[in-house]
């Protein structure tokens, strides 16, 4: 079985679009969009019609930090993150903020644990950014590996029962196995704002019967979303880090 | 722990006859239907509170094997799941495995060699799949006819894949006569840890002696970071000088000093009589040295140097560069020996083979000597190293071969496959009616090469040249 999981969409068209393609492609048997669809990014509409249409055939769609914030008009964020979530809010229709806020904290899909941010306390939006966090997540969890994002930056932690994880930062687009004797926590790269310093979108593959699991890199044209970014009057840095990806 | 007899059958494989094997797995071989080559099954020990590195290495073996490929390593068949029969099914390699030649040391000469020659093209091809065996020995080396076949990836590690067998020890892991130095402290990445082995295993070969006997505990490891062994020359004096140079260099400890790829070790044991031999000072004598050792603890981690990938990565480790020296030097050739400095000059270390090629007709015998009484093959000898001579390249850096060979392209792809080379550069003349009808050099080179190739052509000279007086 294989399964593509798209993190981090943040309302960029030309990266979803480029993404969804690449998946298309390897016409995987689940389709994942593990939170935060809309935020930072000029086409948050765009985004969400397709996930919802996606959903309506059958792929998983769960709720991220920032569309949360469209939901409960959060404002706990920074600066460009909230005025985006606000300039957001202002197109948004009862209809789109509805399918949001049906999104659920995670899912569970075999032995595959859905989260955005990490199976400890979902709704506090932690970050696994070290092997401690890695560690409690998996420990507030009995399945056997966890897919989150949140952070925008691809990892995957392996650990061994009753031992402390191991950080890999996995290659673009070459496969990373999936232990038979380990636990796995996989952080998704994001798809619509990449942070890892490669400016081209990034999803996850994972094939089940080989597994393994693979960051796959799609370049997408963000020099046009920088330029709606810029059109739109969002702040010119979220453009800008479109282009260098960070 | 479950138990197997011969005639169980496990995924389709019928277990035939037990092999003799070590304290990790049981080695059966095997047959299947689904596969034409001979089957071997390795079979961990897995006891409940057994040693858990059994079943971490068995997972880093069954990581790599699947992953590797060509003649060097013993082909992958399938493997079982860990949650109901775990094996690795693979090739059956027949051969002679090295283990049983070492009990016939001291080899001759040319013996070790051959050996060495064929253990470090192994090693290149596995390190070119970027794997580093970590635990290189006679036991895991079998001699077959299609040349040396390595065997168990246990300890392996592979550069693109997370070191899952590392992060769960800090001890250093391989077999103490071999291990090198900075895997005593802990690092497991560089692929000249196993040339490290190499030159240990050709020592052993050369001398019947293990450099650093069987140390069993850690601090004894370590001694070799402090200690050389006896020079192999000083145990047999009979060991020439080139041979004893090289295996020295593979087991330097100072990376910065060992041969940085199997491939510089392979064209040394192909190519004695272009083998540098340097003068060891000994390191650490000497009253200053002994008071110096008094106040400072040494840095463990300095005397190993710097890992070679960032290195091997910068560039070709053996660049080969063909000339036509038929007429002399011409503008051809300088243009060549300008390219060749261009890709020399990606890497700081890499090696240069000079090639030209001594035409010989079908039936000739060797080149007959000119009138002046030097033979062609001198004469060239001497041209190519005034061709090389403005690259002031050290003449560890650079070797000299003229080829004697009915077809000049043949003769240099062959130097370039049977070493290694990384990048050829080569010449190519202007177009002529007899050179469309018989085929280039230069085109047969980039047909047939198995690297990077780059034609070098004298555009505006060539043209100036046909315009009419």
């Amino acid at each position: 079985m294989r399964i593509a999981i798209l993190s981090d969409i943040h309302a960029n068209r030309e990266a979803f679009d480029a993404v969804l393609e690449a998946v298309h492609e390897r016409g995987p048997d689940e389709l994942v969009l593990l939170g935060d669809l809309v935020g930072y990014g000029p086409d948050p509409i765009y985004v969400i019609e397709r996930a919802a249409d996606l959903t309506a055939h059958g792929a998983l769609c769960i709720l991220g930090n920032h569309d949360e914030a469209i939901v409960r008009n959060r404002g706990d964020m920074t600066e460009n993150a909230r005025f985006a979530i606000q300039w957001t809010r202002d197109r948004l229709t009862p209809a789109h903020v509805d399918f949001l806020a049906r999104l659920p904290f995670s899912l569970q899909s075999e032995n595959r644990f859905y989260v955005h941010a990490s199976a400890e306390r979902p709704g506090k939006w932690p970050y696994i950014r070290d092997v401690d966090a890695a560690e409690r997540c998996l420990s507030a969890s009995d399945v056997r590996s966890v897919f989150c994002g949140h952070t925008h930056i691809p990892a995957i932690y392996y650990a061994l029962p009753n031992r402390r994880p191991m950080h890999f930062q996995p290659l673009d687009n070459v496969a990373a196995p999936l232990s038979e004797l380990r636990r796995h926590v996989v952080i998704a790269g994001a798809v619509g704002q990449p942070r890892d310093g490669n400016p081209a979108a990034c999803f996850v593959l994972v094939d089940t019967e080989r597994h393994e699991v693979t960051m796959v890199r799609v370049p997408y044209n963000h020099e046009e979303t920088a330029r709606k970014i810029q059109v739109a009057g969002l702040p010119g840095w979220l453009g800008m880090r479109l282009k260098i990806g960070r | 722990m479950q138990r197997f007899e011969a005639g169980a059958v496990i995924d389709g494989f019928k277990l035939v006859e037990k092999l003799p094997s070590g304290g990790m797995a049981s080695l059966w071989r095997a047959t299947n239907p689904r596969y034409d080559f001979p089957l071997v099954l390795k079979i961990p020990f897995l006891d409940p509170g057994g040693d858990v590195s059994v079943i971490l290495g068995f997972e880093a073996e069954e990581l790599i094997l699947k992953r590797l490929s060509g003649p060097h390593v013993p082909r992958f068949a399938e493997s079982g799941s860990l949650a109901q029969v775990p094996y690795i099914a693979m090739e059956f390699v027949t051969g002679t495995g090295l283990a049983d030649l070492v009990g016939n040391a001291p080899l001759p000469v040319d013996e070790v060699a051959r050996i060495g020659t064929e253990i470090a093209t192994a090693l290149a091809s596995l390190h070119r799949q970027k794997v580093v065996h970590l635990d290189l020995k006679p036991e895991n080396i079998i001699l077959a006819e299609r040349g040396a076949v390595l065997l168990d990836f246990g300890l392996a590690r592979h550069a693109e894949l997370p070191d899952l067998l590392g992060a769960e020890s800090s001890m250093p892991m391989g077999t103490a006569v071999y291990i090198s130095p900075e895997q005593v402290l802990g690092e497991r990445s560089d692929p000249a840890s196993d040339v490290f082995a190499l030159g240990c295993i050709l020592y052993q070969l050369a001398t019947s002696e293990e450099p650093f006997g069987r140390p069993t505990t850690f601090a004894g490891m370590r001694r070799r970071l402090y200690h050389a062994p006896r020079s192999p020359r000083d145990i047999d004096h009979a060991i020439p000088q080139w041979l004893e140079a090289i295996i020295l260099r593979c087991m330097e400890v100072d990376r910065s000093q060992r041969y940085v790829e199997a491939a510089h070790v392979l064209s040394d044991l192909r190519n004695p009589d272009q083998v540098v031999l340097v003068r060891r000072k000994p390191q650490g004598e000497g009253v200053w040295a002994a008071i110096t050792k008094l106040f400072f603890k040494t840095d463990e981690r300095s005397l190993v140097g710097k890992p070679t990938l960032s290195r091997t990565q910068a560039g070709p480790s053996i660049v080969l560069a063909a000339v036509d020296l038929a007429k002399g030097s011409d503008a051809l050739a300088g243009e060549v020996l300008n390219e060749t400095a261009r890709v020399l000059a990606s890497r700081e270390d890499s090696w240069l083979a000079c090639v030209t090629v001594l035409k010989t007709e079908i039936i000739g015998e060797t080149p007959a000597a000119d009138e002046t009484g030097r033979s062609e093959y001198l004469n060239r000898l001497v041209g190519l190293k005034d061709w090389a001579r403005p690259l002031c390249l050290p003449e560890d850096r650079i070797s000299y071969h003229v080829l004697e060979a009915v077809s000049p392209g043949d003769a240099i792809l062959n130097y370039a496959e049977h070493n290694d080379v990384g990048h050829i550069v080569v010449g190519a003349r202007a177009s002529s009616a007899i050179r469309r009808h018989l085929g280039s050099v230069s085109t047969k080179v980039v047909a047939q090469a198995l690297c990077s190739v780059s034609v070098v052509r004298l555009k505006a000279v060539e043209e100036q040249r046909r315009r009419p007086l």
